[in-house]
């Protein structure tokens, strides 16, 4: 990412931050919370028991107005990404990745389908970027329009659906990936039933101007509490999700990635649109043959964190270098150090014991699934 | 007590210095998941980084204050790292080192020296 602007923006709940006595720190342009006076630690904790509000306010919101009709959209964007978009139904959102042309990653996002458009949220460091690419491969089928007047709110953990239906009681009815528009007090709410923690729970796009006294009501409740970023990026890890520009990026494809699952099988080889995405060649073909990486979980056998960065070796002493860490560090939920990274594709087993380089000691690490905590969406 | 510009507190006990980190310190670094302590006689010089923390966000050190030997370290801290944050400036003390002469430690800020230091 370039780093040309000094000047950091903030979201629409800053003051409210502030208020709250955060920390406030730059990521991805953005001032943002990394955490609250009750620590990242306690925050993460809070979460898994009760339900955590975040400010993801940074990412990107992005409205697609088909230009004829939606299947030209569909097309349009399945020639962007390797995952089917047609298909998709209406109240209902998927995952989806933009690939090059050399099977890498440009960012992952989510898109629904909202009847006559799609809306899609995108990473804050990728969001420039995938507006511009958007509109020079969509220019024929789509209108591509940034939301800039809304914040985004994720409501996650146990007691999200409660904290939330207290507001808007039609939340109960939604099932994990479904999408709903509800007009309330505070405007249109845009609902999906989603998030990044492994956790059941709600992103909510909330009008700009409403969404302090939309998020002050949720934090009157006693089970829930404002959560930053610190804590969002160990609940994440533990759920195994991948952070762009970390565990994935333009070097890593959806299969080394362990995303085959976000690749239906209608865009595989022998399915009805088959291929027709940027490094289609090279991602259908790992597909065939397995990939000379894989991400994998990686559990420490020390109390040491492997942090990125960690390089991972076959032996104690000597050996070769077969891998990295790209995210890693404790584990709340665990009590324990865990990690992510990509290892050499014979050394991917389960259970697999390996050593990483922590401050010029190999200290063993074993390779184990992911998530490292099972998710508990409400399918 | 004395205090260093790294935030570390020295405090003397008989012939030795006890070594921590600050309140600040501990608050800045968040959640203290692990520390590595040095290795007992271990003849370490100002500045050499003789036990690393780690905290939910990243990895520290902590420095040598003066030249000296590593006479004990405090081993409740592998076991409990989060004592660190719940008593840095009494329990959470890290490693207690023997010095040639005390009168270096002169050159520290004291108490008031230090609240002015953190502004």
């Amino acid at each position: 990412m370039s780093e040309h602007s000094t000047e950091l923006k903030q979201t629409p709940l800053h003051a409210l931050h502030l208020e709250l006595g955060a920390k406030m720190v730059p990521f991805a342009g953005y001032s943002m919370p990394v955490q609250y006076p009750m620590g990242v630690m306690a925050e993460h904790l809070h979460t898994r028991a009760h339900a955590g509000l975040f400010d993801v306010s940074h990412m990107g919101q992005v409205i697609l107005t088909p230009k004829h009709d939606m299947a030209a959209l569909e097309a349009g964007l399945e020639a962007l990404m390797p995952v089917a978009v047609s298909g998709l139904a209406e109240g209902r959102q998927r995952y989806g990745m933009f690939t090059n042309a050399q099977g890498g990653i440009l960012d992952d996002l989510m898109f629904a389908n909202r009847g006559d458009h799609l809306f899609m949220v995108v990473n804050a460091a990728c969001k420039a970027e995938d507006i511009a690419h958007m509109k020079a491969h969509l220019a024929d089928v789509a209108q591509v329009q940034p939301v800039t007047d809304r914040a985004l709110l994720a409501l996650q953990g146990p007691q999200a659906e409660t904290a939330l239906a207290a507001l808007v009681p039609d939340v109960r009815a939604m099932r994990f990936m479904d999408v709903l528009s509800v007009d309330t007090l505070f405007g249109a709410l845009w609902i999906s039933r989603s998030g990044y923690t492994g956790e059941d729970g709600f992103e909510i796009s909330v009008p700009a101007t409403t969404v302090v006294d939309f998020a002050r009501l949720l934090l009157d409740r006693p089970e829930v509490a404002a959560i930053g970023l610190g804590a969002r990026d160990s609940l994440r890890l533990e759920a195994g999700l991948c952070l762009y520009g970390h565990d994935i990026d333009t070097g890593t494809s959806p299969v080394q990635a362990g995303l085959v699952w976000g690749i239906q099988k209608s865009r595989r080889t022998g399915g009805a649109r088959e291929g027709g995405f940027p490094g289609a060649d090279c991602i259908l073909a790992e597909l065939a043959d397995g990939p000379a990486q894989l991400r994998v979980g990686l559990h420490p056998q020390t109390r040491a964190p492997m942090r990125e960065g960690t390089e991972i070796w076959d032996a104690s002493e000597g050996g070769q270098k077969i891998g990295c860490v790209t995210s890693g560090g404790f584990g709340p939920s665990l009590g324990a150090p865990i990690a992510m990274g990509y290892v050499d594709s014979g050394h991917a087993s389960t259970g697999t014991p390996l050593w990483g380089e922590v401050r010029g000691k190999r200290l063993p690490v074993t390779v184990c699934d992911l998530p490292f905590r099972p998710s508990t969406y409400k399918r | 007590m004395k205090y260093t510009e790294e935030h570390e507190w020295l405090r003397i006990d008989g012939d030795v210095v006890v070594v921590g980190i600050t309140e600040h310190a501990a608050e800045q670094l968040g959640d203290v998941v692990f520390v590595e302590l040095p290795e007992i006689e271990a003849v370490v010089a100002k500045g050499d980084e003789v036990c690393v923390i780690e905290s939910v966000k990243a990895a520290s050190d902590i420095l040598a204050p003066v030249d000296g030997e590593i006479v004990e370290v405090n081993e409740a801290l592998s076991d409990n790292p989060g004592l660190v944050n719940e008593d840095p400036q009494g329990d959470a003390w890290f490693f207690k080192m023997k010095l040639d002469d005390l009168r270096v430690l002169d050159d520290f800020m004291t108490e008031d020296e230090y609240k002015d230091f953190l502004g």
